[in-house]
């Protein structure tokens, strides 16, 4: 259970409130849940229970929402998150071997978040850098032209 | 009143109808699969696509009203071929084990493959590969069978309001599940089945014991007690092809001997038995002594409904098992002293048109001296596969009588299975038990019939009694939220999980292929069979029945004795998941 006087708990809950205000409150089911995920960093289990029983909604619908977006995460996220472009350019350029070069070195698959919690692996279609492929994108930053060594390289240097 | 032109020949129709509505009225029937007319439209499967003149695209007709001169098209060879192609696509990704399977012969996708003349198939698409859902003790959930029609998500969201369906996923992903993927039987599940009778697939099946049940029948050691639910005997005839509203009591009762049953006993009985103590308990609790409204608590899909949605109500809800755990547990004491036998070696084996009950059967608060009181539930599906497959004839079988000392019945019992039955045969009983007069007209009609709320009011020495009928969960949660802003606007309420009651159960047999899951005309003739029962009965009222008074002369003493709440009564707590009833669908 969440605790009530939880903070985030209780921003959500004003969220929930002022669109139990709004003209159909059961539209607003997908903004709640964006609130929900920058708040938690993911949507778990109790969050979307305290959702159903606030905004009356049934929970076999809310995770029916959750599960069609690929925006919301169930499960918890890492501190950065690693989206590796697949777009056809960087595709072209060599992703898959970065991609199986951070795979092996993480010891995770896409959408799985790594042992020391530290990163979590992501798919990402063409990130608008196609003139730098292949690139990777950490958190809100791009890396470009890159080898399996430098990716390594990378990495390592977000561990220290 | 528009024309319009179906296949070039001009029709009336009434305005606002769909195009599948109008022509179903003027004798085409077009293809389907999603549609049911009890659920909204859904226009998922796209099988009953026809042609209307100057659209571009084909049109889905259960969902696109007509308009006067409308020139609709049902059987042109484009449109056959299209349609055709739909279903085909649909079986690609379909596991080709008809043979093997549950619904075989009873398919609906079987039967549109075939009527589409698909005789071979084109294309291997990918097959989905999940795990089944055996969690539950009633339903099997099989996604690997389910074409997406999205029938179960909306009888279990529309009908019965339980919402324990939905979609997850998205494209091929997508799968009918319950949140968070968790285990059915975690889920808010009532078990009402609803969800197997609409499934045009196997991808939703009860939980079988046919296996499990042959094996012990052939067990020696074992006395093998049988008992039968008033809506199998109106019901099972369908499984043998014929049609709705044949009554086959004295076959049956012939053919559960004929599979090894050593005493075949009436769930009407206890029906009468239970009818001694609620009735009782009502007067009690009216006579100032408990909560009003009393709210029946019969049927096991409104006991799990009641924990997690009303637990607030519990108090209100009768403290009587239901007919079935009544007779279980007089079986394993009453019956058992009676032919001087050890219960430990009585298998109890109730025959219901219910998945819920198998639910019910794994109560723990209804074990009996740390016995399980029901040992196998099986569905009347589950009974007229065990008879077809043992080879028994039942539809030229003498007829014989159920055993005593629970197998005598009044018209009361016989109507339990019916919606407004149990309400019925409560007051012929209340008002003789309060006043010391009988009850002359004894049929109520204001509570038969199939709608939804049904109200009535009578007069017991000069007292106004209010009472309330509900079937569906949907329509149980309408009198519900009533009870819950006004208390004292009825004083007796019946509530069934399923629609028209227990002849309507998820167990009953699959619609034929001249008919729709829950079609109304059946469920009338289904019921029309029971009350034909009760009228062709001397006694029909429950404290006449002869076995009924020996019981409590010779064992229970009177009813609500301290035995009787022993072995004939119970008790509910709230549960988690609590579960969540929209507001917004529920104020509808």
């Amino acid at each position: 259970m969440i605790a009530v006087d939880d903070k985030k708990f209780l921003k959500l809950k004003t969220f929930m409130q002022e669109a139990k205000g709004k003209d159909r409150p059961d539209s607003q089911l997908i903004s709640i849940l964006h609130k929900a995920q920058k708040l938690y960093g993911y949507l778990d289990i109790e969050v979307m229970n305290e959702v159903a029983r606030e905004m009356n909604i049934p929970t076999a619908h809310i995770w029916g929402v959750a599960t069609f977006y690929h925006y919301f995460s169930l499960q918890p996220r890492g501190k950065h998150s690693i989206s590796v472009c697949l777009g056809t350019a960087c595709y072209v350029k060599g992703a898959q071997e970065l991609l199986n070069t951070i795979k092996q070195e993480l010891k995770i698959d896409f959408g799985q978040t790594s042992q020391d919690k530290l990163f979590t692996l992501l798919e990402a279609r063409c990130l608008g850098a196609c003139g730098q492929a292949p690139v990777i994108m950490i958190d809100d930053k791009i890396y470009g032209g890159l080898t399996p060594g430098k990716v390594l390289e990378i990495i390592r240097s977000y561990k220290e | 009143m528009v024309t319009i032109y179906i296949n070039d020949k001009p029709y009336q129709a009434e305005t606002g109808q769909t195009i599948m509505q109008a022509a179903d009225k003027l004798g085409f029937h077009i293809p389907r699969l999603c549609y049911h007319p009890k659920l909204s439209i859904e226009g998922a499967c796209r099988v009953c696509i026809v042609e209307v003149a100057g659209m571009r695209n084909y049109v889905a007709s259960c969902a696109y009203p007509i308009s006067e001169g409308m020139k609709v098209y049902t059987n042109t060879e484009e449109i056959r071929r299209a349609r055709r192609d739909i279903v085909e696509l649909i079986l690609d990704n379909h596991p080709e084990d008809c043979h093997t399977c549950e619904r075989d012969g009873n398919c609906e996708l079987q039967r549109l493959a075939f009527s589409m003349g698909i005789r071979k198939r084109h294309f291997e698409g990918e097959k989905k590969n999940y795990e089944k859902d055996l969690s539950s003790t009633s339903v099997i959930r099989d996604p690997n069978k389910c074409i997406l029609c999205g029938r179960c998500v909306r009888i279990c969201s529309e009908v019965q309001k339980v919402n324990a369906l939905g979609y997850a996923y998205r494209g091929f992903k997508t799968v009918v599940m319950p949140a968070y993927n968790m285990p059915f039987n975690d889920s808010v599940c009532t078990t009402c089945g609803q969800c197997i009778n609409v499934c045009p697939t196997a991808a939703f099946i009860e939980k079988n014991y046919t296996q499990e049940l042959f094996q012990k029948l052939g067990d020696k050691n074992l006395i093998k007690v049988a008992q039968i639910a008033p809506s199998v005997r109106v019901a099972i005839g369908e499984a043998f092809s014929l049609e709705p509203g044949r009554q086959l009591e004295k076959e049956l009762a012939a053919a559960l001997r004929k599979l090894g049953f050593d005493y075949v006993f009436d769930t009407q009985f206890s029906a009468d038995l239970t009818i001694m103590e609620e009735a009782s308990e009502f007067l009690e609790r009216f006579q100032g002594k408990g909560k009003l409204p009393l709210i029946t608590s019969c049927s096991s899909a409104w006991m799990k409904c009641l924990e997690q949605f009303y637990p607030d109500l519990i108090e209100n809800v009768s403290t009587c098992k239901s007919p079935m755990s009544m007779a279980s547990a007089l079986i394993k004491t009453y019956f058992a002293g009676k032919i001087k036998k050890d219960p430990k070696t009585i298998l109890s084996v109730a025959c219901m048109c219910c998945t819920a009950k198998k639910y019910e059967a794994s109560r723990p608060e209804l074990m009996v001296d740390g016995m399980q009181a029901t040992d196998i539930v099986i569905t009347t599906r589950e009974l007229a596969w065990m008879i077809k497959s043992a080879g028994i004839d039942l539809l030229h079988i003498k007829g014989e009588e159920f055993d005593h000392p629970l197998g005598y019945s009044s018209g009361a019992g016989t109507i339990f299975g019916v919606s407004g039955g149990v309400m019925e045969a409560a007051i012929r009983t209340a008002y003789e038990l309060y006043t010391g007069e009988t009850l002359m007209d004894i049929e109520i009609q204001d509570i038969r019939g199939l709608k939804g709320i049904k109200e009535g009011k009578l007069v017991i020495d000069g007292k106004e009694i209010r009472i309330a009928v509900a079937h569906g969960l949907g329509n149980a949660y309408k009198v519900l939220n009533s009870v819950r802003t006004d208390p004292d606007r009825y004083h007796f309420i019946e509530i069934m999980g399923c629609p028209g009651g227990c002849i309507g159960g998820g167990g009953q047999p699959y619609a034929g292929s001249n008919s729709i899951p829950l079609d109304e005309e059946c469920l009338t003739k289904r019921a029309e069979a029971l009350y034909g029962l009760d009228r062709k009965k001397t006694i029909r009222r429950s404290h006449e029945n002869p076995d009924v008074q020996r019981l409590y002369k010779e064992f229970l003493g009177r009813p609500l004795s301290t035995l009787s709440h022993k072995l004939l009564h119970t008790h509910y707590k709230a549960k988690e998941p609590r579960g969540i009833i929209p507001t917004e669908l529920t104020d509808k």
